[in-house]
């Protein structure tokens, strides 16, 4: 059964060329001398040259980090204590609607809870700005997160906490120094998501944002509702790249472990 | 700190999560004023109880009654809904050949090809969607290369019409529709399928009776995946689409940013969160019978 035949050869091919050619073409015709796209007039560098000298990009590109960052390292915590909360803490008032509030979110259209939130900010009066953002993708990803470390707190033996719990270790020792070692992985992927999902999301950013915080999606946004730029083609060919080197780095390590831990396994 | 452990995130969900919800639901029944906020009533607790009851006498179902006698919302709620099932076909039209290949393929290639699947996931879905903007517009790479194989002698119109939609649709969301079916049919016994042959199966029956029934989870679970999200959609449709397509989130947007208009676009947020009730619950139950399944 290991020999591929012809036909699943030709749908892995004409399948990975449909995910990669549109994301290639970017990537050639950024580096394209011609201000029009999709014609090729020689190579150039100069539309990263005017990318890096364009401010309000350089701006929203650091408020997007800047949000990102406290958005998914808050996520993490909440989502985290959630997932422990659920896995770990059996039956406590008003757990069905807590369940509920936590996988909500990951159906939910992304206008209604941008148009829920900005309501939300409205009728409390919080001026829109990073702040408000950093609040909304802090509740959209803490759900991600939860998700991600719960799936991992349900495969592992809770014995192994009672132990500890039971030679007399507090029951904050125990989930630090017994616990989180365990789930650290599932916690770094769950802040790896949360970060990518804050820097990816377009919708819930232009409700909850202000005139004061623009994030580099909104900014593509409008530009690209008048077409098609090489500025543009430069930005996403940075993205890419990042992207790329990110996964394929975070891959190689965690696989890394992988192996260190069965060959440890094996040794003992 | 039990307290603290649970209390923290409950509060969290409640204030940025379920108040606004109750806000949105509030809103709906409101009218629209010039003001700011632009809607009437606005709640006065220093009024005492009679300002309180005269708040919820202003409350009405005015907006619903708006939706359902326009046109519009009717036929953006219906095409909404025909794009999400149509696209979620073309999905998995594309998805399930791609899902079967990777879990007949060796072994060792396995986690390469799933890591080529996850990688655009992880890619910014705007830039995505932006890719194919410059490939089917009219002077696009589409219609430049149809032109050149002499396929066609005009270009074609692709952008700006549903038929954009469903490709930037079926190319973002093609991941979702992989991973559950690959997931489903790598742990397929391959000798089900030797045995079936041995008793007469043809390769095309044996398929359709054992693969196709056994992949059934992964298939469900995929579709509602990509459908569940393409039904609120707005990035794609208002990059890719046209004036000619409408879509419940593109129409929602309108209403709040251009019409300004808070009532009516909380009424078809409500309204759109009714209609997702169906497809999430279906997904849910697809979902617990799998896990059932397997222990």
């Amino acid at each position: 059964m290991n020999r591929l035949s012809t036909f699943n050869i030709v749908s892995l091919t004409l399948g990975f060329a449909f995910l990669y050619i549109p994301m290639l073409i970017l990537v050639i015709y950024s580096f394209n001398e011609s201000k029009l796209v999709t014609v090729w007039a020689g190579f150039s560098t100069k539309w990263y040259g005017e990318l890096l000298q364009n401010e309000a990009m350089i701006d929203a590109a650091w408020v997007t980090v800047k949000v990102a960052f406290l958005s998914s390292s808050l996520a993490t915590i909440l989502g985290t204590m959630a997932a422990y909360v659920m896995v770990r803490r059996g039956r406590f008032f008003g757990r069905t609607l807590f369940s509920g509030m936590i996988y909500a979110p990951l159906v939910m259209p992304e206008v209604i809870t941008g148009l829920s939130l900005l309501l939300l900010f409205i009728a409390i009066g919080l001026d829109r700005g990073v702040l408000t953002i950093v609040l909304a993708h802090t509740t959209f990803a803490m759900c991600y997160v939860s998700v991600v470390v719960s799936s991992r707190l349900i495969s592992f033996d809770d014995s192994l906490e009672e132990a500890a719990l039971d030679l007399g270790a507090t029951q904050w020792e125990a989930f630090r120094l017994v616990t989180l070692p365990i789930i650290a992985p599932a916690v770094i992927s769950g802040w790896l998501l949360a970060f990518t999902l804050s820097l990816d999301d377009l919708v819930i950013a232009s409700f909850t944002s202000g005139p004061s915080a623009t994030t580099l999606p909104i900014k593509i946004f409008s530009s690209v509702r008048l077409g098609v730029s090489p500025e543009i083609n430069a930005l996403s060919t940075i993205i890419i790249a990042i992207v790329t080197v990110g996964v394929l780095t975070a891959s190689i390590i965690s696989k890394r472990q992988i192996t260190r831990r069965l060959q440890e396994e094996a040794a003992a | 700190m039990r307290r603290l452990l649970v209390g923290i995130p409950y509060l969290w969900l409640l204030v940025l999560f379920l108040v606004p919800f109750g806000i949105v639901a509030k809103i709906s029944l409101s009218d629209v004023a010039i003001a700011i906020p632009p809607y009437t009533p606005t709640l006065d607790l220093s009024g005492g109880w009679s300002a309180i009851r005269a708040y919820f006498a202003e409350l009405d179902f005015e907006n619903f009654a708006f939706l359902a006698s326009d046109d519009l919302y009717w036929k953006a709620y219906l095409s909404s809904l025909k794009i999400a099932a149509i696209s979620t076909f073309l999905t998995l039209l594309v998805g399930f050949p791609m899902a079967y290949a990777m879990a007949r393929a060796p072994a060792a290639w396995r986690p390469a090809l799933l890591m080529l699947v996850i990688l655009p996931f992880w890619t910014s879905f705007l830039i995505r969607v932006y890719a194919w903007i410059g490939i089917l517009s009219t002077e696009g790479f589409l219609n430049q290369f149809l032109l050149w194989i002499g396929v066609i002698n005009e270009p074609l119109t692709i952008l700006n019409t549903n038929l954009a939609v469903y490709i930037g649709i079926v190319y973002t969301y093609l991941p979702f529709m992989i991973l559950p079916i690959y997931s489903t049919l790598e742990k397929m016994d391959g000798s089900l399928l030797e045995a079936a042959e041995d008793l007469g199966c043809s390769r095309a029956q044996a398929f359709w009776l054992i693969t196709v029934p056994l992949a059934r989870p992964g298939i469900i679970a995929g579709s509602f995946l990509v459908f569940i999200p393409t039904l609120g959609e707005f990035v794609i449709p208002s990059l890719l689409g046209g004036s000619g397509t409408l879509m419940i989130g593109k129409v929602l947007w309108e209403e709040f940013f251009n019409n300004r208009d808070w009532p009516v676009a909380s009424a078809v947020a409500i309204i759109l969160l009714l209609i997702l009730i169906i497809p999430i619950v279906l997904f849910q139950k697809n979902q617990q019978r799998q896990a059932e399944a397997e222990k």
